[in-house]
């Protein structure tokens, strides 16, 4: 039976899915935080024993479908980034807000180099000075995201401390 | 103890698992980018996420059929009149294009080589999602149940707009002409001089590429479809000539193409049936360079 911790975590995530499809003016678009991957890094820090690099790699397909990119493109890039948070959780967990934002700033440049990289094996890679725009959005919402999830896991997840 | 050599357990099968994981997705990459056998895996996929897109598209939905309805009424008798007229003349040019059209499937019959008759067309709506800003994909709402195919041109009242790459439960997925990994191939309609028009990711320009300096071309020229490699119907309009260069030294002339369909304006789009192919999955993907 599914808990309702997973429920919970689940419907998080594809709320974050579907707010990566959300329709955006222009120049919003060209830095739109990657939502799916942060709120991930968020489960995975908190909850490292039940979440992990096979939900990253569901998720990953299940963005690949909703972005039209080949499968497999953005779930190998995501499996990386997940794996190196179950490394390091421990550690980030002790930063201050501001120092994890720097952290996970780095860790989505590094989930948009992968992406990058595949893009220019199989098409043409986009080569603007703007492309790592999104990381940047993402590390500097990611103290109020936080938050937000954690009041949204202590309200929903109560079995789980931490 | 005990829960140290678990947790280092845990570590050692997550790393093997992140192998697994990491492996399993290159080889779906692979089978995805070199023979498109995942189609049928991405379709069942793409259940999940269709109520997501149609959750997504319930704003803008409500922000139009509000605006129809607050629409006045003097606003809607000028709009009204306005397309009267506007059938009233197209009904006219209609009548002489019914007797071109006879006379040109007369004249092909002395000829001995037949034309198609007309192609058959439907008219689809675009969902409001967002995709990758780096790319020019937009999602449409008719999927295999409409007959909707891999491959098939989509254009709109002003030219051609693109081909659908997935077709998706509920919804398809267009490449426009303007994503850098787009090609049609054209010619132009003065000259008849054929080419390629590729993508650059700019909605509001196209390139026409591998055409030499001395080529007979110039502004204003209107580019249309040519209808070879069987993708696009011949002689759909593609854009016009803005701006030619002859860098020297450089072998291809540098031709920038203004679009005829408004890429990023249009909310209804025609689908055309052209060489449709029996088999929903069997065709492959024609956009690789």
């Amino acid at each position: 039976m599914i808990s309702r911790s997973y429920l919970a975590i689940i419907t998080s995530l594809l709320l974050a899915l579907m707010l990566s499809m959300l329709p955006l003016p222009d120049w919003a678009n060209y830095a739109r935080p990657d939502l799916l991957t942060l709120v991930l890094i968020y489960w995975v820090m908190a909850l490292p024993m039940s979440i992990g690099v096979t939900t990253a790699f569901v998720f990953g397909l299940l963005l690949d479908v909703s972005q039209s990119t080949l499968l497999g493109h953005h779930a190998l890039a995501m499996i990386v980034v997940i794996f190196l948070v179950q490394q390091l959780y421990q550690r980030i967990r002790v930063y201050t807000l501001v120092q994890q934002a720097m952290f996970i700033g780095i860790l989505l440049i590094i989930k948009q180099l992968i992406v990058l990289w595949i893009s220019g094996i199989t098409d043409n890679a986009p080569d603007t000075s703007l492309y790592f725009l999104p990381s940047l959005a993402g590390a500097f919402i990611w103290p109020w995201l936080f938050i937000l999830l954690r009041d949204y896991r202590r309200r929903f997840c109560q079995t789980d401390h931490h | 103890m005990v829960e140290m050599n678990a947790l280092f357990q845990t570590r050692a099968s997550l790393l093997a698992r992140t192998i697994i994981l990491i492996i399993f997705s290159v080889a779906l990459m692979v089978a995805d980018h070199r023979w498109h056998h995942l189609d049928k895996f991405r379709h069942t996929l793409s259940n999940l996420i269709y109520p997501l897109k149609y959750v997504i598209n319930i704003p803008a939905e409500i922000l139009e059929s509000t605006n129809q309805s607050l629409t006045s009424h003097e606003q809607l008798v000028k709009e009204n009149e306005q397309l009267k007229l506007d059938q009233l003349l197209y009904q006219a040019r209609l009548q002489k294009m019914d007797t071109l059209d006879l006379e040109n499937q007369r004249l092909r019959k002395l000829l001995g080589t037949p034309k198609k008759t007309s192609e058959r067309v439907l008219i689809a709506e675009i969902f409001s999602v967002d995709q990758d800003p780096y790319k020019r994909l937009i999602s449409i709402n008719k999927d295999r149940d409409d007959g909707a195919y891999i491959g098939q041109a989509i254009i709109d009242a002003n030219g051609i707009m693109g081909q659908i790459i997935h077709v998706e439960a509920h919804a398809s997925t267009v490449m426009l002409i303007s994503d850098s990994n787009h090609a049609v191939p054209i010619q132009i309609n003065r000259t008849g001089l054929r080419g390629t028009v590729f993508g650059t990711g700019d909605s509001s320009m196209l390139s026409l590429r591998f055409i030499p300096h001395n080529a007979e071309i110039k502004i204003g020229d209107v580019v249309s479809s040519s209808g070879l490699g069987g993708r696009f119907p011949p002689n759909y309009p593609v854009g016009v000539i803005s701006k030619i260069s002859r860098p020297a030294g450089e072998t291809f002339a540098d031709i920038e193409i203004t679009p005829s369909a408004k890429l990023e304006q249009s909310r209804e789009v025609l689908m055309l049936w052209h060489n449709a192919p029996t088999d929903t999955y069997g065709l492959e993907s024609p956009t690789k360079q």
